[in-house]
């Protein structure tokens, strides 16, 4: 009986100790982020709700990044950002017009400078993984639901175009669109609720996004987000 | 400065003012197309963005400015492909649906402005026109390798 009580005690002081760090780390990252990332970054919200502060804006939003993203992959990547939009934030700011073709302009686009070392990356981590969304439905993508690969490729290819503007890795072959975010590793970096809940409402996240909210059945929109989680 | 010019001074400001921050705030015709189509179909309206010379598409996107080919189209038509996309209108799928985006008005404003882009009308001449290459067609030079199941 005296054994279960210290394993209880030490069983809170643990957890205590642990909750106490997160949060300590969380409040170092604020100022991190603070510091290094809100010049660009909008970590308050709201969204841009014109076109022209749409135009204006200089990085991705982050207040809801807690919702958005997973923290192991945040870690890694503040450590080691590489580029996730080809196209810039705004496509718009980046086009050039060459023998009549659109291109993006080459050196425009480059990944965030931010270069986070290990603790660091870690509190600022924490610190947006607070940064939650509380209107976002959790739970919706359940770890039980089974992914039909070949419905799938023929749902994200075929029947709603999302390769136009997204580029993804479909059996070894490396293809898509620009003008949205790479989706070839978003299984790492996005919460498979957030990426059903950015089909469904688009808009609900960005009023000035490009992507539109594709009519579709639930059943087609879980096949859709088991098929972006598994690409890794 | 009388009352009643004083009442009128202040109504207009307030007109002014409120008629500034709309035009401030509202979107136009023009942007909603920079938006939601130049990705595809390019700033010049040719079928050029850049998802196409990216080399993404399957299918080449409707050249807006080309009068030949966009006269074939009724309003109807060009408004049946914004709402619905293009399968809707027996063309490639790659063109989305924008009728859960885009509001009814939106959409017809756009259809009048891809005609200004075109300056060009629906032609039943030009409609019963073959055609003359297979831009827009549905079959996807990739669909045999996207039925393909792992």
């Amino acid at each position: 009986m005296r054994m279960h009580k210290y394993i209880h005690a030490l069983t809170w002081t643990l957890l205590l100790l642990t909750g106490g760090t997160n949060q300590a780390l969380a409040a170092d990252g604020a100022a991190i982020v603070a510091q290094k990332c809100v010049s660009c970054h909008n970590v308050t919200g709201p969204a841009p709700a014109t076109f022209k502060a749409m135009l204006e804006l200089k990085a991705p939003d982050l207040f809801y990044a807690g919702s958005k993203f997973k923290k192991e992959w945040l870690v890694e990547w503040l450590q080691h950002p590489t580029l996730i939009r080809p196209s810039g934030v705004m496509f718009l700011n980046n086009i050039v017009v060459e023998d009549g073709r659109n291109r993006i302009k080459r050196d425009a686009v480059k990944p965030c400078p931010a270069s986070l070392a290990p603790e660091e990356a870690t509190a600022v981590a924490d610190y947006l993984m607070t940064l939650t969304d509380a209107t976002m439905k959790v739970g919706v993508i359940s770890p039980k639901e089974k992914l039909r690969r070949s419905k799938a490729t023929t749902l994200f290819t075929k029947r709603y175009p999302c390769n136009g503007c997204h580029t993804v890795k479909i059996r070894h072959r490396e293809a898509g669109g620009v003008s949205g975010p790479d989706l070839r590793e978003a299984g790492r970096r996005l919460n498979p609720d957030w990426i059903y809940a950015q089909i469904e409402d688009p808009q609900h996240w960005n009023p000035m996004t490009w992507m539109p909210t594709s009519p579709m059945s639930k059943k087609d929109r879980v096949l859709l987000t088991l098929f972006i989680a598994a690409m890794e | 400065m009388k009352k009643s010019n004083f009442i009128v001074w202040v109504v207009a400001m307030f007109l002014a003012i409120s008629w500034g921050s709309l035009a401030w705030s509202a979107e136009t015709v023009e942007t909603t197309y920079q938006r939601f189509c130049v990705q595809c179909h390019g700033t010049l309206g040719n079928g050029q963005g850049i998802n196409q010379t990216a080399e993404a598409l399957a299918v080449e996107p409707r050249n807006h400015a080309d009068p030949k080919r966009m006269s074939k189209l009724t309003d109807q038509d060009i408004k049946l492909a914004i709402t619905d996309g293009g399968a809707a209108v027996n063309k490639s799928p790659l063109m989305p649906a924008f009728g859960k985006t885009l509001s009814t008005p939106e959409i017809d404003e756009l259809v009048a402005y891809l005609r200004q882009l075109c300056s060009c009308q629906y032609s039943e001449a030009a409609a019963s026109e073959p055609e003359d290459d297979h831009e827009d067609n549905p079959e996807d030079k990739h669909g045999d390798e996207n039925e393909r199941s792992d």
